[in-house]
């Protein structure tokens, strides 16, 4: 297959902002791991407290919590998951039992219980920043990296040790760096990504690094543990864990105390707010309030800890979408959302993928001519308002403000739990907006969408099942047809670009023919069955509608189907 | 929770209408009120009578142009102005307001945006994205965010007279529905708390449009039955249009509801009713609101909600027959024929 050169990249090398690895805020808490773990300890039990104030309510809570994970223990059980974890809740469960059976005691055996559960919680998601292993993990991947885009580009004896070519051609990092680097000097950072696939992860891993920002920490869901060779690397990097198994109260609020406390302390952060990757392909629309809510409340905390005599550290919440021409688990995701949205039946997570097919992904990823772009955005207050080069807070007139402000009532600042709830709703729908704003579209995105939605409209009868159980056979689009449709489509993106509402890759614009053809070769690049193709008239067909479906999600909602037909 | 600085500090009334007067009247009772005029002939008039529109003015109102000043000295600011000059309002405001200010407004209207070149006689549809409430205006315009709005049966020549009424106080934020309470409530006066803000303000809009058939029903003649029945079957069609622009059905059952809707609807003087009495009795629409001294919010509603009816596919048969008695030339007497006629008979469908 010929590969479609993108437009020369101009990406260059960042300097860090920070000279050493000892500087770094990550490594600050690892160092001082052992306090950090108390601090989120007794804040957490504090924070449980406060909302369940009798004896009786704590009890409660516990019983709940020991049913719930026995029967996580019972239902799915990951490789992952500690040895000793049915013991450790058989006995909780024993002394709760004798508890309960003698209730009148003075005891506070119920604090202790409470304080073991938390322990173990607030161990399980801390993360072990390493100075040693991030350096180690970081030159492993470049080495590696950098053996498969040579030996695949470069076709000539000894290619595969040449240095020619590095991660820098595949991905193209666009929008506002400088403010990003910026703002990670004079604040702290919670980078909020899109999520599509579980490369994201490392893909992200290796921009923070390559944009010379210090290591950032990760809340990776604890489900990519289990892929050993992810394991490494997410440990090494500062990841902390995420379990989605576990909704019981004592972990989401340990969960939310180890994220808040160390934005407090000023550990640059990553949060993938959609919670989990997008099942429909679609950019996320609900986000998580809980963490988001954490962002909030540390920054109202920094607030109402001000000393007069220092500047309060700011808190700038950057989103970024990843543009992918190709996800690896779409048609798992995708299914997984149809089966979802069919019938509303509970799905556990699985992963179908291990260390084996992650290899084989990235292989070909290297070897074959499928870009990725990272779009990051600008970067924001804790309440969605844009800053300028100073950090400082602007309306939507690009007038100063004080974000302290929106925390003051009657002259002070105020903690009001309900008002911080309702600011993180606030927040999250400014982040959706910009997601929207920064989405970088490709060719095959286009390609996709227009394809999928002219059949939609060709089968007007039809619901999305409905269309979705048409035998592939049967649907054929004209090329010419397809051809003007497509640059309606297109020249309706140029005008959103212009309005400021969307981006677009660079690959789009010049000879619809070339853009097609880019676009179609490049759509789901890798599965099996192809989303998109051309038949032997040329005209336009698929293998695979469903998956299909998934590629034309990401333009869902910038109301672009009313510009077809 | 109150510090001594901010009890001190004066409450802010923005707009010297009808309602707004009587507001800053029943907010004087527990603090020192600013009150803004555009007119500064009215404020002249109200530092030297004490009196504006008819109400008596408490002594610790000072009426002021300046907007400037008046955000700089209230936390918590009460916008009570025609909806058609809200977002410029807005806009002259905004400049002045800090994240820390409170906003309660008290208009009942929608904001409407269109494409340039296009009016609402000649645009296509309708829908959410061009069709604003007031707090909506609000975030767009200003970082004031911590907002809420005033709903209810408040007829301003009641509140004037001191006669006892309610309000609803709706927020997304406790603190702002407990400030609203705090400001506003005194022995004549209840106020009661929702938070869903877009639906209260939505029962205030909706209902202006149910006033006006209420005075064409009277202005035939007709007595109480038929105005149980309007009173009945109109709610259910807020309900309905409440619910496309994104209110809960609760909103529409409560005192902003249900409450403002039946007081509005026995009320001769309201603008709205009085739009519809008079045209009952024969009279153009231009011929009515060329003699009117505030404008009739209800007239603009319903021919916006006509369209977004049309956009939503949501059945409004008062709303529509209105349009038609309002801008194309059907009579009263006939609308009502066609109403009579209708085939319809489920009762509540929406609970």
């Amino acid at each position: 297959m010929e590969i479609i050169e993108e437009k020369k990249n101009k990406n260059k090398k960042y300097e860090p902002i920070l000279d050493s690895i000892p500087d770094w805020p990550v490594y600050q808490l690892s160092r001082n791991r052992k306090e950090f773990l108390e601090q989120v300890i007794v804040k957490s039990i504090e924070r449980i407290k406060s909302q369940r104030t009798s004896r009786k309510a704590i009890i409660d809570e516990l019983e709940a919590t020991v049913y719930r994970e026995q029967n996580r223990m019972k239902r799915n059980r990951w490789r992952v998951d500690p040895p000793d974890e049915s013991q450790f809740w058989t006995q909780i469960k024993h002394e709760l039992v004798a508890l309960s059976a003698h209730p009148d005691n003075n005891s506070t055996k119920e604090d202790e219980l409470l304080h073991r559960i938390v322990d173990r919680y607030a161990h399980e998601i801390a993360g072990n920043f390493k100075p040693s292993s991030y350096r180690f993990a970081r030159s492993i991947t470049q080495f590696w990296f950098a053996r498969l885009l040579n030996g695949a580009r470069v076709k000539r004896f000894g290619a595969f040790f040449s240095n020619r070519y590095t991660l820098r051609v595949k991905i193209h990092i666009v929008g506002k760096v400088k403010m990003l680097r910026n703002m990670a000097r004079q604040g702290t950072v919670v980078m909020v990504p899109t999520h599509f696939s579980n490369l994201d992860s490392i893909l992200i891993g290796w921009v923070i690094h390559s944009l010379g920002l210090p290591a950032f920490i990760y809340g990776a869901g604890l489900n990519l543990f289990n892929i050993k060779i992810f394991a490494y690397f997410m440990n090494s990097l500062g990841a902390y864990k995420v379990d989605r198994r576990k909704k019981n109260v004592p972990y989401l609020v340990t969960l939310e105390t180890y994220s808040m406390l160390a934005l407090q302390n000023g550990a640059h952060s990553l949060f993938f707010p959609g919670g989990t990757r997008s099942r429909s392909g679609m950019i996320e629309k609900q986000l998580k309030l809980g963490l988001l809510g954490t962002a909030i409340e540390a920054q109202r905390n920094l607030y109402l800890e001000e000393k007069t005599d220092e500047k309060v550290r700011k808190i700038f919440i950057v989103p970024v979408t990843l543009n992918y021409h190709f996800v690896l688990e779409a048609p798992d995701l995708i299914e997984d959302y149809l089966h979802s949205k069919g019938q509303d039946r509970y799905l556990p997570e699985q992963d179908k993928y291990g260390s084996l097919q992650m290899i084989k992904f990235l292989f070909k990823f290297f070897t074959k001519g499928s870009n990725i772009s990272v779009s990051i955005g600008s970067p924001l207050d804790i309440m969605g308002n844009h800053v300028n080069e100073a950090g400082e807070s602007l309306d939507p007139q690009g007038r100063v403000i004080n974000p302290r402000d929106y925390f003051v009532s009657n002259g002070e600042v105020t903690v009001d739990e309900q008002r911080d709830d309702q600011y993180a709703r606030m927040l999250a729908a400014k982040i959706v907006g910009e997601y929207h704003r920064i989405n970088r579209i490709f060719a095959s995105h286009l390609v996709a969408f227009l394809a999928f939605e002219m059949w939609v409209k060709r089968h007007p009868k039809l619901d999305l099942f409905g269309l979705l159980r048409l035998p592939e056979e049967e649907l054929e689009i004209n090329y010419e047809e397809f051809r003007s449709e497509f640059k309606k489509l297109r020249k309706r993106i140029y005008e959103m670009k212009d309005e400021n509402k969307v981006y677009h890759a660079t690959h789009l614009k010049g000879d619809a023919d070339v853009v097609i053809r880019r676009g179609i070769e490049n759509v789901g690049i890798f599965h099996l069955k192809r989303p998109l193709l051309r038949n032997k008239k040329g005209n336009i067909i698929t293998q695979d509608l469903t998956t299909l479906y998934y590629y034309h999600n990401r333009l869902v909602g910038y109301d672009l189907e009313k510009f077809i037909g | 929770m109150t510090s001594k600085s901010s009890s001190d500090k004066p409450v802010g009334v923005i707009g010297a209408g009808n309602f707004g007067t009587a507001i800053a009247n029943i907010l004087a009772l527990n603090r020192d009120v600013i009150l803004f005029a555009r007119d500064e002939n009215v404020v002249r008039t109200i530092r030297d009578t004490r009196e504006n529109r008819g109400q008596r003015m408490e002594a610790n109102i000072q009426p002021t142009d300046d907007l400037k000043w008046l955000a700089e000295s209230c936390d918590v600011i009460f916008p009570i102005v025609p909806s058609m000059h809200f977002r410029s309002m807005m806009k002259r405001l905004a400049p002045h307001l800090q994240p820390y200010h409170m906003l309660i407004h008290g208009t009942k209207g929608l904001d409407v945006q269109l494409p340039k070149g296009e009016t609402l006689e000649t645009v296509q549809f309708l829908d959410r994205r061009a069709v604003k409430t007031m707090s909506e205006v609000v975030a767009e315009e200003s970082v004031a965010i911590r907002q809420g709005c005033l709903a209810g049966p408040n007829l301003a020549r009641e509140l004037a007279e001191r006669q006892i009424g309610a309000t609803v106080v709706a927020s997304p934020f406790q603190e702002v529905i407990q400030m609203g309470k705090k400001l506003l409530r005194n022995e004549r006066f209840m106020v009661y708390e929702n938070n869903d803000l877009v639906g209260v303000e939505l029962a205030g809009v909706l209902k202006n449009i149910i006033a006006i058939a209420s005075g064409a029903l009277s202005g035939l003649g007709y007595g109480e039955n038929a105005k149980g029945l309007l009173v009945s079957r109109g709610a259910v069609e807020m309900v309905y249009l409440g619910r496309a622009l994104g209110g809960n059905t609760k909103a529409f059952l409560g005192t902003a509801g249900i409450g403002d809707l039946v007081t509005t609807c026995n009320s001769p003087n309201s603008r709205n009713f009085t739009v519809g009495y008079r045209l009952a009795k024969g009279e153009s629409l231009t011929e009515i609101l060329a003699d009117m001294e505030e404008v009739a919010e209800g007239v603009n509603t319903v021919k916006i909600m006509k369209k977004c009816a049309d956009h939503y596919k949501v059945r409004a048969l008062i709303t529509d027959t209105l349009y038609r008695v309002l801008f194309e030339g059907l009579t009263v007497q006939e609308a009502l024929q066609y109403l009579m006629r209708y085939p319809l008979s489920m009762d509540i469908d929406f609970l």
